[in-house]
């Protein structure tokens, strides 16, 4: 009984997190990958994920706190991240990536 | 994972159409991406295409495992951007050492970085984030790449083997837009078709040409005389004047000149000083090989890196050209690199870093350097220093090839440096001063071996009698290469192959040792040379470098060894029935005459390098059957290792009954006693 109603919220959410854009077709693609052989595939490949974004987070904050910000250093975390983000269909994040390289780019401290 | 009886053998000697029925299970893929999310996934998504999966983060560690296993993969996945090297870079090394196809991937999908990809030789260019139908057709690029070998290896081929290449590659890059649509398969299965309608043997298998030193120089002379940018194939056949050569033979091996000679361009402008620029960038390396003389110490140290590129120093110092500069940097660091020339293409006298390693770029230097090495080789009796660079050149290549050419140069080293280097054992090193270049194993190790290992370190070569210590070719140090110049520097008599200080570290306290050390090389030198007798002179160039420089008077001597040798090991480099592996000797010699301004380490930089081509290709052919260093020299990529394994052998040989010593490197058979004392 818990386990169905558990199934369904994670039905749920999941779906919720398409529907919000934070999520895209990569994603299903992992899922695909995932067989008997490795159960937990997604759940790995994510958990990785959150650690390597995690690092790269904290070097991305670092050189912002700097006073001159160091917009090639910036470029290369932030390719560094979208790259990963997309790997994994993280789609809303692959965007703020984008986003934030253009005003690298631009020499948009503001932004 | 799966090995599903999946063989190469039968992939590529099979007619264009027949593959097993098996592929492209058990394809062997590596690779490399400094993302653990994006490589896991992937790793997953080939595991369920039924490949076998070997995944690294680090470029090195993708290189060394390369180099361990030289038919071990099939193909190689890289990203473009990564901490340690760039994936361009890493393309190179691959293509010039180990001529296995290279994908290239990354989340830049920018017009610009994928023609980059396309003009390093990658044979597709994947954007992220990449899916598992891309993934599917990578084996497409296996079989291109092995029936492209095999129709160019055939001489029947009317068309030339560039025309197929173009086409491939025009095939591989819409590819991976199409992911292997229709449309390109069928364009190539045209072309197949029509190659093979052209081939009047029907078998696609066809003797490969072997671009010996002889028919290099020819090739390089008649070019000379066209005019690098009026040379066509069908003039430059007609000047040549060889029978039994093809058009397309010419076609092909012209392409990879051009290569080679763009790749010096590059290299020459990188590397200010040649000498030490060489050990510092791996392209160096390449150019390094060509220094063997005595730049190759440096291009050693650089080499591992850049044996191409030291090739295309020495070469574009030699001759003078400043050819697209050889993508590979020399790292110095990179001791496997300096003394391997992996890079394939450097197989001629690059074997800086991979010296053959560099693949694409060198590619053209393969075929040129390894001439040259041997006629270089067959000059550098004169110098020691011939043998240091040769030896660091080879060494470059590889280790596996280090520990040849350090055997060679040993041998050569030991004879000459017994001679001149009472001091040491250096001579030893000497011989393997060719190698140095050797990366693979060598490569730390290498440089020190050439030059300085003679000087005391013995180690490294271990079987040499001569106790030339090789150096410890395994010297992973970096500073190997630095002991590349070996011994040339080591004895003040000594050709001045005087290692380099670009070599690492290590490697300089050991060539600083034997100041006789280089001599050694000398007297390999000699000896070999007297197998080819190239037109060079070594006598300038061994004498030039004496060494007492040590570190830099190697790079200098190196480097002009380098050119030397890389202008030598051009043509030598077509001596050698691998083809592949003279070349790469040719070519260490080349970058490491690049390097330096030295003009006498110039000279005396091709002789060398000639007398090393020479001796690499002789020792090679010689004892092909004997070293299981030839097998190991003889990996298709790495030309220089080859020679230079080759020329220790002949070394050996020649100095004793050659008994086999077993390098470390994984020469087998040196056995320095050959040098005669």
């Amino acid at each position: 009984m818990e386990r169905t109603q558990l199934r369904r919220q994670v039905a749920l959410t999941r779906q919720s997190l398409f529907d919000q854009g934070f999520l895209d077709e990569q994603f299903i693609q992992l899922e695909d990958l995932q067989d008997d052989a490795n159960p937990n595939f997604v759940e790995e490949v994510v958990t990785l994920y959150y650690r390597d974004s995690a690092r790269l987070i904290t070097n991305i904050e670092k050189a912002l706190e700097k006073n001159s910000l160091d917009f090639n250093k910036l470029d290369g975390f932030m390719h560094q991240f979208k790259g990963s983000s997309s790997s994994i269909g993280a789609k809303k994040v692959k965007a703020e990536c984008t986003l934030f390289r253009e005003y690298c780019r631009a020499g948009n401290g503001e932004g | 994972m799966l090995n599903l009886g999946y063989c190469k053998g039968s992939m590529s000697t099979a007619s264009s159409g027949g593959v097993s029925d098996q592929f492209p299970a058990g394809l062997r893929v590596l690779v490399v991406d400094d993302d653990p999310t994006c490589l896991v996934i992937l790793e997953k998504m080939l595991r369920i295409c039924l490949y076998e999966v070997t995944k690294c983060n680090r470029a090195e560690i993708a290189l060394s495992l390369l180099r361990e296993n030289r038919n071990g993969y099939d193909i190689v996945i890289s990203d473009v951007h990564m901490p340690d090297m760039d994936g361009f870079k890493l393309l190179e090394l691959i293509g010039l050492e180990m001529d296995l196809p290279v994908i290239m991937m990354s989340a830049d999908d920018g017009k610009n970085v994928v023609m980059k990809g396309v003009t390093h030789g990658a044979c597709d260019y994947l954007i992220k984030p990449i899916r598992i139908e891309a993934l599917k057709n990578i084996w497409q690029h296996v079989v291109r790449k092995r029936k492209n070998e095999y129709l160019e290896q055939s001489g029947s081929v009317e068309e030339g083997g560039d025309r197929l290449q173009k086409q491939s590659e025009d095939a591989d890059y819409s590819s991976s837009a199409n992911e292997g649509s229709w449309k390109n398969s069928k364009r190539r299965k045209d072309e197949e078709e029509e190659v093979d309608e052209r081939d009047d043997t029907s078998t696609l298998k066809k003797p490969r040409v072997v671009w010996s030193v002889e028919l290099h120089q020819q090739f390089v002379a008649a070019v000379n005389q066209l005019g690098i940018d009026k040379a066509v194939p069908k003039k430059i056949l007609e000047l040549m004047n060889v029978p039994g050569l093809t058009r397309e033979n010419v076609a092909s091996h012209l392409q990879k000149y051009r290569l080679y000679l763009r790749r010096l361009s590059g290299v020459s402008q990188h590397q200010s000083g040649m000498g030490n620029s060489f050990i510092s960038t791996q392209e160096a390396t390449y150019g390094s090989l060509s220094s063997l003389n005595g730049l190759d110490l440096q291009t050693l140290a650089a080499a591992s890196q850049i044996p191409a590129q030291s090739l295309a120093t020495l070469q574009a110092a030699g001759l003078g050209r400043s050819t697209a500069k050889p993508r590979m940097p020399m790292p110095i660091v990179d001791q496997r690199n300096l003394f391997s020339f992996e890079n394939p293409k450097l197989r001629f006298g690059e074997g800086q870093q991979q010296h053959l390693n560099n693949g694409k770029q060198i590619n053209l230097l393969h075929g040129i350097p390894t001439t040259m090495e041997p006629k270089q080789l067959a000059n550098m009796h004169h110098s020691a220093q011939s043998l240091g660079s040769m030896n660091m050149q080879l060494n470059a290549h590889g280790d596996p090839s280090g520990s040849l050419l350090m055997q060679m140069s040993q041998q050569q080293s030991r004879g000459q440096i017994l001679n001149e280097a009472t001091s040491s054992q250096v001579p030893r090193l000497p011989s393997s001063i060719g190698q140095p270049i050797v990366n693979n194993a060598l490569a730390s190790g290498v440089l020190a071996r050439n030059g300085l290992a003679e000087s005391g370190r013995g180690t490294g070569f271990n079987p040499v009698s001569q106790s030339s210590s090789t150096m410890n070719f395994p010297l992973n140090t970096t500073a190997e290469l630095t002991a590349t110049s070996f011994a040339l520097g080591s004895a003040p008599g000594v050709p001045s192959l005087t290692s380099k200080g670009v070599f690492p570290e290590d490697i300089n306290s050991e060539i600083k040792g034997p100041g006789g050390f280089i001599m050694p090389s000398y007297d390999i030198f000699s000896d070999l040379q007297h197998h080819r007798s190239h037109e060079w002179e070594l006598q300038n160039a061994g004498m030039t470098f004496n060494g007492s420089q040590q570190s830099n008077s190697l790079q200098s001597n190196v480097d002009v060894a380098s050119s030397v040798l890389a202008h030598q090991g051009f043509s030598s480099s077509q001596s050698n029935g691998q083809g592949r592996n003279i070349s790469a000797v040719g070519k260490p010699m080349f970058s490491a005459g690049d390097a330096t301004d030295h003009v006498n380490a110039q000279s005396l930089g091709q002789p060398l390098n000639n007398f090393f081509a020479e001796n690499l290709v002789r020792v090679k052919t010689e004892r092909v059957p004997d070293a299981s260093l030839q097998t190991t020299l003889f990996n298709e990529q790495f030309g220089q290792e080859d020679l230079m394994s080759a020329l220790l052998k002949q070394q050996q040989q020649q100095q004793a009954g050659i008994g086999p010593a077993e390098n470390e490197f994984d020469f087998d058979g040196y056995s320095l006693d050959n040098i005669p004392v």
